[in-house]
């Protein structure tokens, strides 16, 4: 049962994300990369990580993908710039084989690394659950509460710069 | 339950699939949205290797990295709506000189 849940939502999670790279309308791609983190947090939640799969949900999904959205329905780039052919992701110019070539060995090679890589030390993972929303705020707020003030001030500076960036200029 | 290895697998399958759009794309958003996957998959690893070591560090990590993609995603598109502006195109091939 979990195992068809895994294959559900990680196929469903590889081919929304295939999708977010092959499609010509930035526009669709935003809405299926919804998809994809929606799969994902499935994923989560089969985890035992009730919580990241929410805040995947929230902040993802409702946020950022929300603030990408604004962006290009401001900008208004519906279609892509260069001219014609629509088979161009393939076959394309010399250095767009060559990126197809590059990302593919890596693919491989990430496939292949963790082939080899050992996770004997992780045993067969535990049973009981560890990740209730009380352990992870006082593991939070505790042996990483100087990271999460850190982050506050990461956000105030991103806010500032994104303010001072799109500012228009006088 | 199912094993940690295909949970890596799934995460490096994705991770290549971000990649291949950041090298393939020529537009700006498509770029920063394959950044996201990239991003994304990384965030499984980390869950499922805490899920398998019993530990909840996994998803502290992923929290930091969902804040930080936040503030990545509000810097990078004010640069692209302040470079759209100069040139009117997101293709990264226009953005060739560091002044105009």
């Amino acid at each position: 049962m979990e195992t068809l849940a895994f294959s559900v939502f990680a196929v469903i999670a590889v081919i929304s994300s295939a999708l977010v790279v092959g499609q010509r309308n930035p526009m669709h791609s935003v809405m299926l990369l919804i998809v994809s983190f929606g799969a994902l947090s499935g994923l989560y939640v089969l985890l035992d990580a009730p919580f990241t799969a929410v805040t995947q949900i929230i902040i993802y999904a409702g946020a950022i993908m929300v603030l990408f959205l604004f962006v290009v329905m401001l900008l208004n780039a519906g279609r892509e710039f260069q001219p014609g052919d629509p088979a161009a992701v393939v076959i394309g110019t010399t250095g767009r084989r060559l990126g197809a070539v590059l990302s593919f060995l890596f693919g491989i090679q990430i496939l292949w690394a963790l082939s080899n890589v050992g996770v004997g030390w992780l045993g067969e993972g535990t049973t009981e659950s560890v990740s209730s929303v009380r352990n992870i705020g006082r593991s939070l707020f505790t042996d990483h509460a100087f990271a999460f003030e850190v982050t506050s001030i990461l956000i105030l500076v991103a806010m500032v710069g994104a303010v001072v960036l799109a500012r228009k200029e006088r | 339950m199912v094993p940690l290895s295909y949970y890596l697998a799934l995460s490096g399958v994705l991770f290549a699939i971000g990649t291949a759009g950041v090298f393939l794309r020529r537009n700006l958003i498509t770029v920063m949205l394959s950044i996201e996957i990239m991003l994304n998959a990384v965030n499984l690893t980390f869950v499922a290797a805490g899920r398998y070591a019993g530990t909840v560090e996994g998803q502290i990590i992923t929290f930091f990295v969902m804040t930080v993609a936040a503030a990545e995603a509000a810097v990078g598109l004010a640069l692209v709506i302040a470079l759209f502006r100069h040139r009117e195109t997101l293709s990264p091939d226009a953005y060739t000189a560091l002044k105009w």
